[in-house]
Formats: C-alpha cells, structure tokens, sequence
C-alpha cells in the first residue's frame, strides 16, 4: 500500500515538474563543487562567485572590478581614512521578506570576524561599528585604511534575525559535526534564491523578482552541475547538455571553437605565476652546492631570470592562452606596470653572469612543483628544467598534486623548498597584498610575509609597504609602490612567468561577461 | 555449523580491522588536509587553529584510536569538504552507485549469457565470431576509455543519449531517489551501464561459452539427443540450467567489484554516486570521506564472501563435513 502511494506521489511529481518548461534555464557546470552555503567557510572564488548571486555585499565590483555601490548606498572617508560613515540602501528585502538595516551589516561584521571564519581579514580586527539609524553605519579605525572596503565585494550581508533563530549566529567551523543551517540554505538579498542544493551534486538557483537593483539577465533559473572530469565537462557544452562550462582545459579550446554549438571565451586573468627561489637560508636544502647559497648572490638570480624564456612558455606550453609579465602583479592592478620589462633572454649571458658568481659549470637544484593547480603547471616546470639546462643548471623536478606541494612548500611544512613555481592573485586586487604576503620580510609571530616562501626580505621595501598601506593619496601611494616594485625586480626577488589566461566555454546563445578574477556571474548573462 | 559461522564472522572482523588500520595509515601520505581547506591567503594562525580543532596534531596512534572508537559507534565523522556527515552523504549517494550496479549486473548477465549461448551453439558463424571480437575490445580496453567513446558517439554526434548525471530523479521515502520512473532518468542509465557492465558481460559471456561447450559433450546431453528430445529443450532445458550454476557464484561475486569500481565509470559519466564522492575525496584530502568508503567497500566484500561461503556450506555436503571437524 505504501509503496503504491509512494510510486503514485512520485509520477505526479514527475509530471508536475514538466509543466513549467517554458522558463529561461541556464545550465553551468565548473570543475569544482560548491560546498558550503555559509558565505564564510571558505574564502575560493568560485564558492565567492556562486554566493553572490545569493548574496549582496556593501559594494560590489563591476565588469571591469571597479568598486561601486551595493547595499551601500555612497559612504564617506572621514578623519584621513580613520573613519568611515556608510549610508545603505533602503528598500531591500532579505529573501525570506525581512527588510535589511544596519543591524544585519553590524551582525555581519560581527561574524565575519569571529573563530571559525575563513574571511576573518576581510573586515580589521580593530574597526568598530556603530549603527547611526536604521540606515547609517559608524565604521572607526586605530589606524588610516584607504583600501578597508578592497574585498566588501565579498563580504556578504547575512540576515541577523534569520541566523539567530536558525542556530546559524556563528560561523559553521571546519569542525563542526552537525550541519548549521545556513551551510545548506541561504537567505540573502541579492539576485537569485537558492531553490534547492545538493552539496557536490546539483545547486538550482532561482531568478529574485523582488531583487533591488537593476537586472541584466533574462534568466528564471541557473542550475549548477559540478563535473570535475574535463572531458565529460566539455562533452556536455559540446552535446548542449550545458551552456556555460568553466575551465576549458587548453588542448579542447580548439575543439570547442570548432564546433557549432559553443565557443571558448578567453581572456588574461588576475593571477601570477611565477618561480621562486629559497635565499634565506645558509645553505638550500636540495643542491650539491654546500656551505652555501647560490640564491644569496643577486648574479644567480639575475641568470635565472635571464634563462627562462616566457615567450617560449608562452608559445609552447600556454598555447598562445598567457601573457608574460615582467611584475608579480597583474597590469590590470597597477597603474604603472608598462614602466617594467622582464630581462632580455639571453642565455650566453646568464651563463656569463653563473660563472661570475663562482659557478662555471652550473650547479644542481631541486624544483616542487605543483601538478594540478594550475594552468600547465607541470609542464611549465618542465619547460623551465630545459630553459635551465642550457645555462648549465641541473634541475632535479619533483611535480606532485598540491594536496602534497602544499603542505611541503608552505609556513606549516617549513617552506622546504629551494626552488618551486607558485600562482598568486592579490585578494584585496591591490599591490600592497603582492608586496606584504610575498615580498615581506618573514618575521615570528607576523602575518607579513607568510607566502614568502623563498624568504626574500629587504627593510626598504618593508618600510614602503607599511607607508602604502596608510596613503589616501592616489598618486603618491602608486609612485611608491612603484619604488617598491623597482627594489624587488632590481633585486631579482622572483621570476615571475606571465598571468595566464582564463577559458570559459559558453553556449552560442548564450551572452555573457567575462571579469579578469575568473568569477562567473551569471546574473549578467543573456540567453536566447 | 554455529562454530563455522562464529569462526568465519570472527575472521571477518580481522579484515574489517585489517582495511581500517591499512586505509588509515595510507592517509598519513595523501597530502594535507588543511591547506584544501583554507583559501591561500588565509593566515597561518587561523590555519594552525583549524589543525588543532580537526584534531590533526595528536599523535597517529591516538588519531586511530579515535577513529575505530566513532567507527564503533558508526560515526563516520563530517566531512572536511562539505561540512556534513560523511554518513549522511553517503546514505544520499548510495541510491544512485546501487542503482547503476544493479542496472549494469543485469545487462551483464542478461546479454552476457545470451551472447554466450549463442557462441557456444553457432561455433562457427560469423555472428559468433563477431561476438567473441566484441568480447575482447570489453576486456581489453580500459572503462574510462569505452566510456568517453560512447560519449562521442552518442552523446556528442549522435544527440540521442545525455553525456553526465542522472536526469531527473524521482524521491521514494525518506532517503531513496530513483531515476527508474522518468524517461531522462532511464536514458541518462544506458551508457553508463554500459560502460561498467561491458567486462561482466565479456567474463561472463566466455564463461557460458566454455561451460555450454563442456556440457554439450556430456553424456547425459548424448542421451537427451538419443532419447529424440527436441533440440530446443536440450539446449535450454538441460544444458543451460547446469551451465547457470558457475556463472550465478561469479555474478553474484562481481556485483561486490561493479559497485567498488564505479569510482572510474561515475567519474566519466558524472553520474552523483558514491563513488565519484570518493574520488573528489581523495583530490582534496577529505579522509572521513575516504576512510567511510574505504571501510563500506570492505563491509561490502567481507559480506558478500561470508554469504557465498555460508551458501556453499549448506550446498556442497563435503564442505558441511569440513565444518563438522
């Protein structure tokens, strides 16, 4: 009997399901999942971008990352950048119809910054909020922050009434062993609701009637797939299974501009990859030279940056799908980039410059490399072992998954590495991030300079960071930075490759914006 | 017969312990969790707190402990990806990993015993030849292989079959969902049983073939022709039915390995199964994940050989003596 009814409930289901196929689907399957519905567990783009469209925060970037207004509506800088007054939008509505007030923005910070989020620096640990009205929000600082608001793009609103009554008033941590509400439903302000959500399966989300800002997009529903293997991923963009797949791995690009169906959009991203060299140490953990440094003499490394060829990587190895950067920062990020050309590839004179240094005959070095975190890392590596071998450099290349390079490479594996390859996009899209996270001198106890695994460190350049990060003044804080920049490309600090290139296989009805930080958003795509 | 069942229950928990022990120490080498966890940019503090809340700074022996200890108590722990219990996620995914397995055991045995059959009669047509060719691209080119080419034809050029998923599903009770009951959901099975079923279909067409073949030339099957029996009733009557028995055990063995080794057919398929959970696992280091899994497999196969030595107790009486003594 009961398996009749049940059996009889599930056919009308089905064929209640196909009455509403007329609304405009839009289907997007990435290689990655989308885990937790808490817009604090974890701080990865793609998690940021799929949130989003759930989510609003107090700015937001557009297509072109500049910042503009979000739930907030203008705000002013007060007091030499020391204080913030921020005036919000009136008339939102969370999903579940409750008004947004600076209540939620003071809750939110709150959270945000509590244990067990991942987005902690999002918001200083010293900024005091204080609710003005309804609809002003205090913002005071210890000390100038020009760029506090760099990443509020993300820093997404939660509802405070919501997450207090659903248990959801902390942040879901790591170790959590019950589920927190909010890590499986969402109630936001922004352009799409979460319809239904099966962690790693399938995410529906639906269009916000009631969204307050204006809408780009002709969609009535996204549904989200994550297909971690490439081929089936691009068997369905080729099949029409889905419209918008993200990435198009390199050697399918061609393929899928040929078809009929969907074509790669492409374009540079923000990250920088780049090498970089153990010189801290007295003596590298993995060379036969002993008692001594290689890295430490400003000529090897100046060899080094000579030696590799990125136009060669470019062609060979990218595909044409990089650009070469002669700076650890993308030129979209910073004013002055044209200002700095890589060293000329010169080979004869590296070798000179080796042999200057008390290394005729080149020497031996051990390379980490990651093999599944970006772009052709492997093969860049191994692409980088020949470049070297001409100088005379034996390179012995140890390409392992990042589950392992990490763990090796970084603070907590004690940075054993002397020679690795490494990708950083700047979070705050600011150069002060390149400049503190990966030219900071490492000190105990100090955030500065944790990813600076090689353990470059010059007090000058430390002395500009701090002063950068306190300029209001546009121009004066860019000329520094540019200062900065010249100290450490003078110094040889890394060898920086290029940014690679971004491919995102779209439908051809499909119309879409493409942003540098590789955040799909579909709440501006068009479907015909 | 009880002193058997105990004694074979208690070299069952040995191998339970056994794939515990072996699963948790390969962890130790899988990488980092932590760093899977945290953006790149996340400050070493908070990465270092995150450490000590999982528990990851305890010594190893303790860790295991820990582990047997929840085990015990059937608590798998949550997973580090998905920050939901790892019993839960494996409880929604089941339905579409069985369903798949049972889908590809009965094309296998179906098609499999058919084409076999057929070959062991028609020795010499051309039809049997073409079958027994058939049977060897199946065991000799690997899943993910037949898969992605079935994709191509099918899916890509041809349009007719879904490349990934499941389609749409349909919710039985509380846990159970089904693709059974909707014609995306039917279509969405085909290739990808296909694919896992086709090296059950070869094994077990081949040894239909070689069994049919042996029986064939047995006495009692000469006088079933002499007695003037019909030609139909030999074949399928008498000779198959003792051919059924081998191939039943083997089926019935191979449903344990078709459900472990949809890990490569749901990865191609992006078919939401277990399996394709397991491997996502791995990439990221999620160790309740894998070690739930791990730990169901081995439950899966310590059963399934338990039964079958159990079944062939009570079947053949010389190993009911065996258990006597």
């Amino acid at each position: 009997m009961s398996i009749r009814r049940h059996l009889l409930a599930a056919f009308a289901a089905v064929a209640l399901s196909s009455v509403s196929a007329h609304a405009v689907t839009l289907r997007y399957a990435n290689q990655g999942d989308l885990k937790s519905l808490d817009p604090y567990t974890l701080n990865e783009t793609t998690a940021n971008a799929h949130l989003g469209h759930v989510y609003d925060g107090l700015t937001t970037r557009g297509k072109d990352l500049k910042v503009g207004p979000g739930l907030a509506e203008r705000w002013e800088i007060l007091d030499g950048a020391k204080k913030w007054r921020f005036h919000l939008r009136k008339n939102v509505k969370f999903h579940n119809g409750e008004a947004f007030t600076a209540d939620d923005v003071i809750f939110s910070a709150d959270r945000v910054r509590a244990a067990g989020s991942n987005f902690q620096t999002r918001v200083p640990k010293d900024a005091k909020f204080t609710k003005v009205d309804d609809y002003t929000v205090e913002v005071e600082l210890s000390s100038p922050n020009p760029i506090m608001i760099a990443q509020w793009d993300t820093w997404y609103i939660i509802s405070k009434k919501w997450a207090e009554a659903n248990g959801s008033a902390a942040p879901t941590p790591a170790s959590a062993t019950t589920p927190s509400h909010i890590s499986l439903n969402a109630n936001g302000t922004g352009p799409f609701k979460i319809e239904s959500h099966q962690p790693g399966v399938k995410t529906v989300f639906k269009a916000n009637p009631a969204w307050w800002d204006k809408k780009e997009h002709n969609l009535d529903e996204i549904i989200f797939t994550p297909i971690p293997n490439a081929a089936t991923r691009v068997a369905a963009l080729l099949s029409g299974e889905v419209d918008v797949i993200e990435p198009v791995p390199v050697q399918d690009m061609a393929r899928v501009n040929a078809s009929d169906k969907a074509q790669v959009l492409a374009g540079p991203e923000l990250r920088t990859i780049f090498l970089g060299y153990d010189q801290s140490r007295d003596e590298l953990l993995e060379s036969n030279v002993k008692g001594k440094n290689p890295f430490k003499d400003v000529r090897v490394r100046q060899a080094f940056n000579m030696a590799v060829d990125k136009e060669t990587i470019k062609t060979r190895v990218m595909r044409g799908l990089s650009t070469p950067s002669a700076l650890m920062i993308a030129p979209d990020l910073f004013a002055h980039s044209a200002d700095f050309t890589s060293p000329k590839f010169d080979p004869e004179g590296a070798k000179k410059l080796l042999a200057d240094a008390g290394y005729p005959n080149g020497f031996e070095v051990g390379m980490d490399c990651p093999n599944d975190r970006y772009v052709n890392d492997a093969q860049i590596c191994q692409a980088v072992v020949g470049m070297l071998a001409r100088i005379g450099v034996k390179v012995n290349l140890n390409a392992q998954p990042k589950a392992q390079y990490f763990a090796k490479v970084l603070k907590p594996g004690g940075y054993k590495t002397s020679f690795y390859l490494l990708g950083w996009t700047p979070g705050t899209f600011d150069s002060h991030n390149v400049l503190n996270d990966l030219h900071g001198c490492r000190a105990e106890g100090s955030p500065r300079g944790e990813s600076n695994l090689g353990g470059y460190c010059d007090a000058k350049v430390d002395e500009l960071t701090a002063k950068i990060l306190v300029e209001a003044d546009e121009a004066k804080r860019n000329a520094m930075i540019k200062e900065a920049y010249t100290i450490t490309t003078k110094a040889f600090a890394y060898v920086p490759l290029h940014q690679q290139a971004l491919a995102w296989g779209v439908a051809k009805n499909v119309k879409i914006t493409q942003r540098a930080d590789n955040s799909v958003l579909l709440y501006w795509a068009v479907k015909k | 017969m009880l002193a058997f069942i105990i004694r074979r229950i208690a070299q069952s928990l040995f191998v339970m312990v056994a794939v515990a022990l072996i699963a948790f120490l390969m962890f130790r080498f899988v990488g980092d969790p932590v760093n899977q966890m945290v953006g790149i940019d996340t400050p070493q503090e908070e990465v270092a707190r995150l450490r000590e809340s999982l528990g990851l700074n305890d010594p190893a022996i303790v860790q295991f402990g820990r582990f047997v200890w929840d085990v015990l108590h059937f608590n798998f722990g949550v997973s580090y990806q998905f920050r939901l219990p790892v019993t839960q996620l494996l409880a929604e995914r089941a339905p579409a990993t069985l369903e798949l397995a049972l889908t590809a055991a009965i094309f296998a045995l179906i098609v499999g015993v058919i084409m076999g059959v057929y070959c062991a009669l028609n020795r010499d047509s051309w039809l049997a030849r073409v079958f027994q060719a058939v049977s060897l691209v199946g065991v000799s080119l690997p899943t993910f292989l037949i898969g992605i080419l079935l994709i191509y034809l099918f899916a890509v050029i041809l349009g007719w079959l879904p490349s990934n998923g499941r389609g749409q599903v349909v919710k039985i009770g509380e846990w159970w969902t089904t693709g059974f009951f909707t014609a995306s959901g039917l279509k969405a099975l085909i290739l990808p049983a296909i694919t896992l079923g086709l090296f059950q279909m070869t094994l077990i067409m081949r040894l239909v073939r070689a069994e049919m073949m042996e029986v064939m030339r047995t006495d009692y099957i000469k006088f079933a022709k002499a007695r003037g029996l019909r030609t139909r009733s030999i074949h399928f009557g008498h000779a198959l039915k003792n051919t059924l028995i081998p191939v039943i055990t083997i089926a019935g063995l191979q449903l344990g390995s078709i459900i472990a080794f949809a890990i490569i057919t749901e990865t191609v398929f992006n078919w939401p199964g277990m399996g394709i959970l397991f491997l996502k696992a791995v990439q990221n280091v999620d160790i309740p994940i894998m070690a739930a899994y791990l730990m169901l497999i081995g439950f899966l196969f310590v059963i399934i050989n338990l039964a079958v030595d159990l079944a062939y107790g009570l079947v053949d009486p010389r190993l009911r003596v065996a258990m006597r003594a």
